[in-house]
């Protein structure tokens, strides 16, 4: 089983990334479940969504302890959040944009998500869209196939700006 | 212009989305109450404002009770106090769902009675806690979760019912006019028996407008007049200065409907429909002011 | 059509399906999902209902009874305080013998306000006459709601069912779903005893000490006829759908020495734990209670039993254990765990079954070495 945290900001589409990812895992002909830590959520405040993928069907529902991948849409919850905490040695981290952190040795991967959701006008409500270009990245990453990441995001969007993002990403993040 | 006290019962680091008016609102309701307060409040959006166990946002104690019972809980709660000789002010602060929907029996009720307390209701025209569904109080060709075509009936007009009930004082109030609303509160609690103050508030992520907005928001629905602030005191009606400047050019009502994502697509139908209650009922109140019933 | 989907979405794909003319609801957190996707299918003609978005969840019982007795099928959904809301009402529907079906996102109650899983709301509920079904997977939220409709309209049965999911870990998880045709799995609806004004009756109206006893018999008497209905519903749509269920999902529990019973998402979580255990060289199984209206037969003869209650009755105990005790002969380890969300890992079931001691009760959490 693979287990992936996802940290994001209430209103940036984290909960949908976590979702997209699990329907692009899916189409891999893979199990997955996608789950958000709902806490009282407001726009704005930290917010947590978990993925989970596995060869065989995925009977647990408590929260992931120890992620083997960690993402973080908004690099300002590492000021309050630890993001880190519990990742398997030898897991892995994926940033949007670069920022001095101290990564404590992780592997660390970054693309600028943002300045991507930007150059196409992705914006609703003054908000760049993140949750799609990630799934580029996380494909690029080989967390799901490019073709899978593609046919899951056409099938929750309408609008091909989303797919035209994912690729950006994954050409753009560097391994 | 009025004293507003320097003396805070809001804590700052409370959960609210971004731009939330009702925030805003309960920041100028505690200035104006003061200490011995007491909040009774049913499930809404302040439910989460107030924070998570074991932190509390107010600094006056804050009763949390059933969706449909905060009226209720506050007659019997004001009533043990009186009989204590105790003058602590009992406020329930509700939103719009809790009043006009599932309150509207305990509002009822608690107002029949002449409950001697202040009855709040901050209005966000939906059911914003639960992720603005429609209310009672969502007006017409609004777009919500359960609307998602915008709502066909019009807005409950709870103004209209609390009246019937023949309150000492009630008001309307803006978050965009933090100094009218602070005085209405102070007058509201000086007076004893049952009084009522509803209050728009504007709600970004709910009328999907950007966050900066929300006070403009506020100015707009009462510079459109689509939205009056006035009191009623014993019977008689005053319309308070912005209002009675937009009974006399009132802005176009596009430019407060056009910002709003919640109204896109709105039918003119729909615009017209609104338009002419909010005249329908500044006429009424206008002319209840100036003794021509 | 596979794809994937919350909890909350399979119900209302489910409702969407069975197209029942009349649905009432009022939102209430972890819920609200349901009653959305409701509105969006009205709204954009996919579902042909009258959506009634009433004033409260008492309210939307009653709007339901209403329809239910006009002939239609109904539906509705809610969550703890709003279950509690519609309490009297939930007993109404019942006694008037009416087939609405009802989704309940199992939910904590206040004071102090909490949103997340626990299953004393629909525990609550469960004199009332309402057969109650729980469910653990996103696939089985969605099959289960289309059989209800089917098991509460049968003529042996007619009285409601409930359909309980728990509050976020499975109303708001992502996990697959297949949607079907159900084509004609599900006969139109005939209420016997519709209102007809060509044959104008009375509802329900004073009854006397000589009468009234013998309804209540008639509610226990479909009730047990309902395990026979429900037997042969499930096994007619295992047979055109090609997924069973049954009373109980048991897992490894014919060769077990220990048996943990438990409802919703914590009876799979619970596998997890089984298979732990067996690497160690427990016997140990799992048996996930479904139905708990009409509460089935456990065969739990001659094993351990370890009983997960997600509730609690103050004064008495948990419900589960309770049930089990008197209805089964066993003398449970009866663990409280799960209340308000509580998080509970395969690492703490199997630490239950580990730890157990068989006619004794722990909170966990509170209690040491649970």
């Amino acid at each position: 089983m693979y287990e992936i945290r996802i940290h994001s900001r209430g209103g940036q589409g984290g909960v949908t990334a976590a979702k997209l990812l699990a329907l692009a895992a899916f189409r891999d002909h893979k199990y997955a479940t996608a789950f958000p830590f709902y806490g009282a959520e407001r726009r704005g405040a930290p917010v947590v969504s978990f993925v989970r993928i596995d060869a065989s069907p995925i009977r647990v529902y408590s929260q992931i302890k120890k992620p083997d991948l960690v993402v973080v849409l908004d690099n300002s919850i590492m000021d309050v959040v630890d993001v880190l905490h519990g990742l398997k040695t030898g897991g892995k981290v994926l940033l949007n944009g670069t920022l001095p952190h101290d990564m404590k040795g992780f592997q660390t991967l970054s693309v600028d998500l943002t300045s991507i959701a930007l150059r196409l006008n992705l914006v609703v409500a003054g908000s760049p869209i993140l949750n799609t270009p990630v799934i580029g990245a996380l494909a690029k990453m080989g967390i799901v196939s490019r073709e899978s990441a593609k046919l899951a995001i056409s099938e929750m969007f309408s609008d091909d700006r989303n797919v035209k993002a994912a690729e950006a990403a994954y050409q753009e993040l560097k391994i | 212009m009025t004293e507003i006290p320097k003396e805070e019962y809001l804590f700052k680091c409370t959960s609210a989305c971004a731009g939330c008016s009702s925030s805003l609102v309960l920041r100028y309701v505690l200035k104006a109450a003061g200490p011995d307060t007491v909040l009774v409040m049913p499930a809404c959006c302040t439910s989460v404002i107030q924070g998570i166990y074991p932190n509390t946002a107010m600094n006056v104690p804050v009763y949390n009770v059933a969706f449909a019972a905060a009226a209720a809980c506050a007659s019997g709660m004001s009533a043990a106090f009186r009989a204590e000789k105790k003058t602590t002010n009992v406020i329930v602060y509700a939103g719009d769902g809790g009043t006009v929907d599932i309150g509207i029996q305990a509002l009822s009720g608690a107002f029949e009675r002449r409950t001697d307390f202040l009855y709040i209701c901050y209005d966000n025209e939906a059911y914003g806690n639960t992720g603005m569904q429609r209310s009672g109080a969502t007006p017409t060709g609004a777009r919500t979760t359960t609307t998602p075509g915008g709502k066909t009936d019009t807005k409950k007009d709870i103004d209209r019912i609390v009246e019937a009930h023949d309150p000492p004082y009630m008001a309307t109030a803006c978050s965009a006019y933090p100094q009218d609303l602070f005085k209405k509160v102070t007058k509201a609690l000086s007076i004893c028996g049952p009084k009522f103050i509803h209050i728009l508030a504007p709600c970004p992520p709910g009328w999907r407008y950007p966050t900066e907005q929300t006070v403009e928001m506020g100015k707009l629905a009462v510079k459109t007049g689509m939205w009056v602030l006035f009191e009623r005191e014993h019977g008689k009606v005053t319309i308070n200065g912005p209002s009675k400047a937009a009974m006399i050019k009132p802005h176009p009502v596009e430019e407060y409907l056009g910002p709003q994502g919640r109204f896109k697509g709105i039918s003119q139908d729909s615009v017209n429909a609104l338009v002419s209650l909010a005249r329908k009922n500044a006429k009424r109140l206008s002319l209840e002011e100036e003794g021509v019933c | 059509m596979l794809t994937i989907a919350t909890g909350n979405k399979a119900v209302a794909a489910a409702v969407k399906q069975v197209s029942p003319e009349v649905i009432a609801a009022y939102p209430i957190t972890p819920q609200t999902e349901i009653v959305e996707q409701i509105a969006e299918y009205v709204t954009n003609g996919e579902l042909k209902s009258q959506y009634i978005p009433v004033e409260s969840e008492h309210s939307a019982m009653a709007a339901c009874i209403g329809a239910s007795i006009a002939g239609v099928r109904t539906f509705t959904a809610t969550s703890s305080h709003g279950l509690l809301y519609m309490h009297e009402m939930v007993n109404w529907a019942a006694g008037g013998r009416l087939p609405i079906v009802m989704a309940n996102v199992n939910r904590a109650l206040g004071p102090g306000w909490n949103i997340w899983a626990e299953h004393t709301d629909s525990m609550q509920e469960r004199d009332t006459g309402w057969l109650q079904v729980y469910v653990s997977t996103v696939q089985e939220a969605y099959d289960t709601t289309l059989m209800a409709f089917r098991i509460a309209e049968h003529h042996d049965v007619l009285l409601p069912v409930m359909v309980n999911l728990d509050g976020f870990s499975l109303s708001h998880i992502n996990q697959s779903l297949e949607t079907i045709d159900i084509g004609d799995f599900i006969p139109p609806l005939n209420l016997p005893h519709a209102i007809d004004v060509k044959n104008p009756r009375g509802y329900g109206p004073l009854t006397g000490p000589e009468d009234y006893f013998r309804f209540r018999w008639d509610i226990e008497r479909s009730m047990r006829d309902s395990v026979k209905v429900i037997e042969s519903t499930e096994k007619e749509f295992s047979r055109r759908f090609g997924r069973s269920y049954g009373f109980t999902d048991n897992y490894h529990c014919e060769d077990a020495d220990v048996v943990v019973v438990s409802m919703g998402t914590l009876g799979k979580e619970a596998e997890v734990a089984i298979d732990l255990l067996r690497k160690e060289g427990v016997r140990a199984g799992s048996m996930r209670l479904r139905w708990l209206r009409p509460f089935p037969k456990l065969d739990l003869k001659g094993r351990d039993v370890v009983v997960i209650d997600r509730d609690y009755s103050f004064g008495y105990g948990g419900v589960l254990a309770e049930a089990v005790r008197s209805k089964c002969g066993a003398e449970p380890y009866s663990v409280i765990a799960g209340l308000g969300g509580q998080e509970v890992t395969y690492d703490d079931i199997a630490g239950f079954v580990r730890g157990r001691r068989p006619g004794e009760e722990s909170w966990f959490g509170v209690t040491p070495d649970v």
